[in-house]
Formats: structure tokens, C-alpha cells, sequence
């Protein structure tokens, strides 16, 4: 069916169009990375006329970019990995068990999603300040603060998605392990976990996403000591020179460890995204 | 005997039930608190970063929270409606400046869903029947959206440059369109840029989403379809539309407020000097913030922000509720 030669020339156009649409701006980022300085201040050239791979040994000293990596994936990870286990729990306890305020929390976490981060950034602002005032705590220009900022953005979602895989997972499965002797937290670790493994590899690269991409909290919540990536990528351009060549090559570096991560995973990726808003 | 079998059905009733107790109600103690003490440590935090933000927040509204109270807030003088009052006063700069924001905002969100969605649904139905190299195309249209946000913005502001980048090149030197140099990241272009660039990162969301749910429509159903004599735009109007009915009723909300809310775009692509055609909302709170330090008027804009998203929400939740049950 729906081989005819209208669809095929219909896919053909849809294919080349929008293969150049998403295409073309990768193609500048790689080709650019590898033009001189020179080239990438002059007119506009679709092939690098003098290849070079300066651009990215010079990237690491106009900018600290290697503390910047260092500071995003310290942050990165550690949101990821707080963020996948307390979801974790939480939507097995949603999932699992009937209890009052079942319906309250999850209405409340799924709202919370849907509004805008700035809302909650000046207020942020002024709860670290006043935390550190009264505690000491350093929170605002801190990794850790910004992994408890970071760690709840994607903990919604992911309470949202594991507990629609938890969901599927039949309630016998774990019954029986009950049975067997096992308390309700091995239930969760020996047969309800391994069973959503999918769903736990989609929640973390979600969250590590999220965290290694965010731009608003890290732009106010950062000093120079803690600075990641999304606004360290700035610093390339100063008063006299904006090195494009050099901020294309650190764009291409620092993209690569969520795009292969996320290619890899794609498959369960897809599934755990669509799956709430195709149901 | 005849004693015993009226009782037989309530006891063989009663023990699964029994038996099912000693499951995780064994001890029904813990078993109570159970489902508490997994989700306590979401609710901390949820509490320390949203709902209680979220009610500071609102109490900011109502004072004049400036810069000489930042470091001692909880002492700043209230302010009645009075940040409110500034900011829906459309004479006044601040409101006027509000009120254009606004605009830009749903101009930019109405225009960058529709493309969206278009693009998606366009390539969602090109990759529908399988062909040869489907996933390959596949994965790298999803290129976009694995990147991260500032990585593809930043190359877009790169292309956008009036002298230097690759837009102007084709514009002017390859295609000849006009001969001066157009400016995309100031003056009137820069909503074209923004949306353009918005779009670019969203497509690949409505694609996913739109081709999951294709999936689930069988092919006999087009088959069917087809020998009775229907073209593909007929099929496409009268069963791919309609069973993607729920997907897209999730679909243009979730694209809706992610475009509304949208900031790394405005502040990556522009920085903070942001053209006024490109100055979208949660950008002009964020310079109205942080630019005067007047937090009070911020907040207080982002209140009135978050109570048209709800209301919005709310009226899309019931229209679109009311129409499905009727269908």
C-alpha cells in the first residue's frame, strides 16, 4: 500500500528538506571548528579553505574549558544519579501502594512541571541567600547547589515515567517475590527494577540531559569557580575578538557525550518519552 | 454437614483474602508508613524547589523587594498591589514594556507550535511505511533535540551574522535575493531568527511524539482505505488525524508551554542585549530582575505569568475534554 508515486515523491521532498534543515547547522559547526581564525572573521565559506584541528587545542586555553567540563559533569551526574534513585522510590510508592494523598502528590509533581523555571529563580535566589546567612550553607555559586536545582527538574518527569513503567510491570511478579520472603524493598530490587531497566536507562539520560544543557540557573547560579559549560561557552567572545572557530569546536567536544549517549539509548528513550503522551 | 456448607463459601472467601495480607501487609505498621518514607525525600525537595519558591514567590510580589533589601529580604516594606499595579499600567514604561513583550511572546509561541507540528507531522507520515535506511533518517532527524540547547543555538547565532555567517552567504551571495545585507540578531528579523531557531530544536519533539503514535494505527485500516478508492490525503484526513486525536491534544499543550517558557533561545542567540522583536516574556522577567534588581516587579510579573498559563491550561483542559467525550 501507500507506494504510489505521489507518496514516494511526497518522502523524497519531506527527506531533503528537512534532512537540510537539521543538516545544514551541524555542517557549519563541524566544517567551522576546523577553519583559522582568519577564515571564520572573513565572508562566509562553505568549504574550509585551509583545514586545521587548532581550534580545538587552542579552545582550552582562551577558556578554562576543561574546569568548565569538569564542573558539568560533577554536576551532571550527581543530578542524574540522586535524581534516578529518589524517582525511583517515589514512583514505586505511587505505583505499589494506595495511600492517602496519593493523588495530591502526583497531581502536584506533574504541575510543577509545567512552569516556567524563571518563576522559581528569583525566589531560589533568595532561599540559598538566606540559607547561607542562617546556616552557613553555601548554596548560590556552588556545585551543590546547582545539583539540587538541577536534580529536581528532571524528577518529575521521571517519577511520572517510571511510574507508568512500573505500572506495566505486573503486580504478580512482585506478589510472588513477596511471597518468597522478600520485603517490599527487594520486591522493588530484585523483580520490579530489573524488569524496568528501559525506564530507568531513559529517566537518567533524560536527566543528564537536562542537567548538562541547562542555561538559566547556571547563568545566575554560578561564580567563575563553578561555572559549567552552558554559560562557560560565553567567555569565547571578549571586547576584541568572538572566536567562532574555537566556540564551534567546544560546542562539537561538549555535545558529543549527550548525543552518542542519547543515540545509543534511543530506542528506550523514545519509549519512555512518547509512551505518557501517546496513552 | 448441613451446618457447615452455607459457612463453606464466606471462609474460602475469607482465606485468599488472609493470605493476601501476609503480603505486604504483613506488618502493617511499616506497611502504612511504607509508601511515606519512599516518596519523603522527593517531597523535600519538591518542597525546597518548587512549592515553597513558589509561595515566596508570591509573597515577593507583594513587596518592594529592591536591591538594599536582597541580603536581609524577609525585612522589605510591603507593597500592596503596587507591583502589580506597575506592571499592568500600560501607560507606564514598565507596563508598556510588559504588554509588547506579551505580544512577541504569543506571536513567538503560536507560530513556532504551528511549524512544529506541521514539520513533525509531515516527516511522521513520510517515515510511516518502513523503507530502506527509515531508522537512519530517523536518528539524525533526533540530532537536534539530543544536542545540547546552547550548542545548537550558538551555532545558529554564528550563521545568523551579517557579515560573516552562513545565512547572508546564501541570501545574498549564492541566491542574489537583495543586495544589502540584512541584519537577523537586531531589529525587526529577530523574531523570524528566534522562531526559526526555536523551531529547528522543537520539530523533532512533535516528530517522535507524532510518529509513536502512528505506530499504533494498523495498515489495513489505509489498505482498506485505499481500495475504496481513497487518496493519501484523504487518508490522511480521515484516519490519520483522527487517531492521532489524543497525541496531538497532549502534544500542542506540552509544545505550547514549552514555547511560552522558552529562555536559553532569547538568551543564548541575543545575550542580554535582546532586541525588543525577539524579547519573549520569561527573558524580559529575567532582565527586569536582574538588570534592576527589582525583584518585587518580577515577581510579580511572574505571577501574573503563571496565572494566565493556568488559565490557559484550564480552558484547553475542558474544551478539549468536553470535545473527545462528545466524539
Amino acid at each position: 500500500m501507500r507506494d504510489t508515486k505521489g507518496f514516494k515523491i511526497y518522502r523524497a521532498v519531506v527527506l531533503v528538506v528537512l534532512g537540510l534543515f537539521v543538516l545544514v547547522p551541524l555542517y557549519v559547526m563541524v566544517t567551522s571548528s576546523m577553519k583559522p581564525l582568519s577564515d571564520v572573521q572573513g565572508a562566509f565559506t562553505w568549504w574550509p579553505s585551509n583545514l586545521t584541528l587548532d581550534p580545538f587545542v587552542d579552545m582550552w586555553r582562551t577558556v578554562p574549558l576543561a574546569r568548565y567540563f569538569v564542573n558539568s559533569t560533577i554536576v551532571s551526574v550527581a543530578a542524574t544519579v540522586f535524581s534516578v534513585m529518589i524517582a525511583i522510590l517515589a514512583a514505586f510508592a505511587v505505583s505499589r501502594f494506595r495511600f492517602r494523598g496519593r493523588t495530591v502528590f502526583s497531581t502536584t509533581v506533574l504541575s510543577t512541571q509545567m512552569f516556567p523555571g524563571v518563576l522559581f529563580l528569583l525566589p531560589l535566589f533568595l532561599i540559598f541567600v538566606n540559607i547561607n546567612n542562617s546556616t552557613g550553607l553555601q548554596l548560590v555559586g556552588t556545585r551543590l547547589g546547582l545539583i539540587i536545582t538541577y536534580l529536581t527538574f528532571s524528577l518529575p518527569f521521571s517519577i511520572w515515567m517510571l511510574a507508568g513503567y512500573f505500572d506495566s510491570i505486573p503486580r504478580e511478579l512482585d506478589e510472588a517475590a513477596l511471597v518468597d520472603g522478600c520485603g517490599p524493598m527487594g520486591a522493588l530490587w530484585r523483580v520490579v527494577l530489573p524488569a524496568a531497566r528501559p525506564g530507568v536507562i531513559a529517566v537518567a539520560i533524560y536527566s543528564f540531559m537536562t542537567a548538562w544543557g541547562e542555561v538559566l540557573f547556571a547563568s545566575v547560579m554560578t561564580t567563575e569557580a563553578n561555572r559549567t559549560l552552558s554559560v562557560g561557552l560565553r567567555q569565547y567572545s571578549t571586547q576584541t575578538n568572538v572566536y567562532w572557530n574555537q566556540i564551534m569546536a567546544a560546542a562539537l567536544v561538549v555535545s558529543i557525550p549527550v548525543v552518542i549517549g542519547f543515540l545509543l539509548a534511543q530506542r528506550h528513550f523514545v519509549a519512555g518519552v512518547t509512551a505518557g503522551a501517546v496513552k | 454437614m448441613s451446618v457447615a456448607t452455607p459457612e463453606a463459601p464466606v471462609s474460602a472467601g475469607a482465606t485468599p483474602r488472609a493470605q493476601k495480607k501476609r503480603g505486604p501487609d504483613r506488618r502493617p505498621g511499616l506497611s502504612r508508613k511504607l509508601p511515606y518514607l519512599l516518596l519523603a525525600p522527593a517531597i523535600l525537595l519538591e518542597l525546597l524547589i518548587h512549592i515553597i519558591p513558589m509561595l515566596v514567590g508570591i509573597w515577593m510580589s507583594f513587596v518592594k523587594l529592591t536591591k538594599f533589601f536582597i541580603a536581609n529580604w524577609s525585612a522589605a516594606p510591603w507593597a500592596g498591589l503596587g507591583n502589580y499595579q506597575v506592571a499592568v499600567d500600560f501607560d507606564n514604561a514598565v507596563g508598556e514594556g510588559l504588554l509588547k513583550s506579551f505580544g512577541v511572546t504569543i506571536a513567538f509561541s503560536v507560530i513556532t507550535l504551528a511549524l512544529s507540528w506541521a514539520l513533525g507531522m509531515a516527516a511522521a507520515v513520510a517515515l510511516q511505511p518502513a523503507f530502506k535506511g527509515r531508522s537512519i533518517v530517523r536518528t539524525l532527524f533526533l540530532v537536534p533535540y539530543a544536542l545540547p540547547a546552547y550548542a545548537g543555538i550558538l551555532t545558529w547565532n554564528f550563521m545568523l551574522q551579517r557579515d560573516t555567517g552562513a545565512v547572508n552567504h546564501v541570501l545574498v551571495d549564492n541566491l542574489g535575493l537583495t543586495s544589502d545585507r540584512p541584519f537577523w540578531l537586531i531589529g525587526g528579523n529577530a523574531l523570524i531568527s528566534l522562531i526559526t531557531v526555536a523551531v529547528w530544536k522543537l520539530w523533532t519533539f512533535a516528530f517522535l511524539t507524532l510518529m509513536a503514535g502512528l505506530q499504533s494505527i494498523p495498515n489495513d485500516v489505509y489498505e482498506a482505505a485505499s481500495v475504496d478508492g481513497a487518496g493519501l490525503v484523504r487518508q490522511w484526513r480521515h484516519i490519520t488525524l483522527p487517531s492521532l486525536r489524543p497525541v496531538n491534544l497532549v502534544l500542542v499543550l506540552v509544545l505550547f508551554l514549552w514555547t511560552f517558557s522558552d529562555f536559553n533561545t532569547p538568551y543564548v542567540l541575543f545575550g542580554t542585549g535582546q532586541p525588543p522583536a525577539g524579547d519573549l516574556i520569561t527573558f524580559h522577567i529575567y532582565n527586569a530582575s536582574f538588570l534592576t534588581w527589582n525583584f518585587g516587579s518580577g515577581a510579580a510579573m511572574s505571577v501574573l505569568l503563571l496565572i494566565f498559563l493556568m488559565i490557559v491550561t484550564g480552558a484547553y483542559l475542558i474544551v478539549t475534554g468536553r470535545r473527545s467525550r462528545r466524539a
